[in-house]
């Protein structure tokens, strides 16, 4: 314990835990709609794609972060525009993942720095933020929360009942590719705790999750974010007690809140069990 | 004075490139007309609805929807789409479904709202959905979605009801509820309905005017005009029975070398059940 107090006197101690609560925050509400959208492939592709864009930023000597959010946000925007249909989706982000990790094994191939830049993005750095980069995150994390406040009703008609809401005069193409741009912001600010190669253990598990213990989207919203937030300073304070990479206790926490969700709590919930009584 | 059609074609063809759909529909539906539109699969009825809808523009004619050219969100329609299922797993209940009905559409969060609450309240009292309105949508059954769906079309009060095979996927005992629901919201506001089916029978006993697409060609008037073995085989170009079997009616198509002159026989149902008989 008193070590514990010793770590949290740390700058950097405390610049990790900042940042960890933006993104726990972030990468909770948008994990639902990832979930609900049934969109983990494109996720990954966002990832990798961001380490490209990272990898080039590097070797430009500009900020990886950024570099991480121009490659993933690009990504969006090709897979949005080439695929919007569910069916031929999956197609598009293969074709643009592979091309796009090519050039990021070229870009780390011609960078000359230190290779642990490049593997820190793979795996996650957030005990290496600095205080500037907690108020990036912070600045891409609100951004992303009011983008997708602002579009939130359009966005869950068009997931759960796109004809409908087609016919409602709502703009679901658009909004697909907005929500693309959304999910790459996610993806850059996540890759700062689990890195690349571990992205699903935020923006997946949690919205998966907490659609295991409620049917009222609003609530599974606020579930997937505890979730999120649980599994991330958790993660970021059992990495700093055992010196063991944060992603490690991220990705251990997130998977058992799933397997307790599913197999424990969901169960006994009695709004989860489809009506006894049918009244017809 | 004559109240002007609810919705109103004047020689309307709808082509997807250069395949046409149909052509030349011409047709004026009356306010409180229960139409169903009937034909092969294939044959453009979808399309009808998303050229009422304002999702696709006829490349020639006119449409005119409660006075005006059709516009994608009218208010004045409510629309249930053809069967798709919900994720079992998705978190989202009938209440929130049909909540979608009234402000889905608009922009920003959802908060808390009395008065669309009432409404969503009403509207799931009225299809009888109350029972399981708070289970999760994707574990309910086909019928119990449908009414769901139902209460999301009618919850904004439109004054036409666009179905688009409403019954498919459910047994008679469903068919049967599912039509008295919508024949009783036409009776009680003076709607119209435009009911997309395979089968007419289910529908036989509330349907004023029948509409029916082959191969581009259609035919429209009263089911005892048009559902009659001259008239279909004249719109299918060839040797057509309409056979009428305890107050049911099926088209069958003679058999060719090929198979049959109708490649989807006009639902042969395996079991004859009885229904009131037309009078």
């Amino acid at each position: 314990m008193d070590q514990l107090v010793t770590l949290l006197g740390y700058e950097f101690v405390q610049n990790a835990i900042a940042a960890g609560f933006v993104i726990a925050i972030v990468s909770g509400v948008v994990s639902g709609f990832v979930v609900a959208r049934n969109m983990s492939f494109a996720v990954h592709a966002l990832a990798e794609l961001g380490f490209t864009g990272s990898a080039g930023f590097l070797l430009l000597h500009l900020s990886p972060v950024l570099g991480l959010l121009f490659g993933s946000a690009i990504t969006a925007v090709f897979i949005g525009t080439l695929g919007v249909r569910a069916r031929g989706r999956d197609v598009v982000v293969g074709v643009v993942m592979a091309f796009g990790l090519g050039l990021g094994v070229l870009f780390i191939t011609l960078y000359k720095g230190y290779a642990n830049q490049a593997f820190a993005i793979l795996f996650g750095t957030i005990t290496g933020v600095s205080r500037g980069d907690v108020l990036l995150l912070l600045a891409i994390g609100a951004v992303t929360l009011i983008a997708l406040a602002a579009i939130y009703r359009p966005l869950v008609f068009a997931t759960v009942d796109p004809e409908v809401a087609e016919a409602r005069g709502v703009p679901v193409g658009a909004l697909a590719v907005g929500f693309l741009l959304i999910m790459a912001a996610a993806v850059a600010e996540a890759i700062q705790v689990v890195g690349v190669l571990l992205i699903l253990t935020l923006l997946i598990t949690p919205g998966a999750a907490a659609e295991r213990l409620t049917p009222r989207p609003g609530l599974a919203i606020a579930y997937s974010v505890s979730i999120a937030l649980l599994c991330t300073l958790g993660g970021i304070l059992l990495a700093l007690i055992t010196n063991a990479p944060v992603s490690v206790f991220v990705t251990s926490l997130s998977f058992a809140c799933y397997l307790l969700a599913r197999f424990a709590i969901g169960p006994r919930r009695p709004e989860l069990r489809p009506v006894a009584a049918r009244a017809s | 004075m004559k109240a002007p059609p609810a919705i109103r074609f004047e020689r309307v063809t709808l082509s997807y490139g250069a395949r046409t759909v149909w052509s030349d529909l011409s047709l004026d539906v009356a306010a409180g007309t229960f139409v169903a539109i009937l034909g092969p699969n294939g044959s453009g009825k979808t399309s009808l609805l998303r050229a009422i809808l304002g999702l696709v523009q006829p490349s020639a004619g006119r449409i005119d929807v409660l006075g005006r050219a059709p516009h994608r969100g009218d208010p004045g329609i409510g629309y249930v789409p053809q069967h798709s299922s919900f994720d079992p797993e998705l978190p989202f209940r009938g209440r929130d479904l049909v909540r979608l009905g009234i402000d889905g559409h608009r922009w920003g969060v959802a908060w808390a709202d009395p008065a669309a609450n009432a409404s969503v309240d009403r509207a799931l009292a009225e299809v009888e959905a109350v029972a399981y309105a708070d289970a999760p949508i994707g574990r309910l059954s086909g019928g119990e979605q449908q009414r769901l769906r139902i209460a999301q079309a009618l919850v904004g009060n439109p004054r036409i009801l666009l179905c688009d095979e409403p019954l498919a996927n459910l047994d008679l005992r469903y068919q049967q509820a599912i039509t008295d629901l919508i024949a009783g919201w036409r009776d009680r506001t003076g709607g119209t309905v435009l009911f997309v089916t395979h089968d007419v029978n289910p529908v036989l006993r509330v349907v004023d005017e029948v509409l029916f697409v082959v191969n581009g060609r259609w035919a429209a008037g009263a089911p005892d005009e048009v559902l009659r073995s001259e008239r279909m085989s004249e719109l299918y170009g060839s040797h057509v029975d309409v056979v009428r079997v305890h107050g049911r009616i099926l088209v069958v198509g003679e058999s060719t070398e090929s198979g049959f002159n109708i490649e989807e026989p006009h639902h042969a149902p395996a079991v004859v059940v009885d229904h009131p008989e037309q009078p």
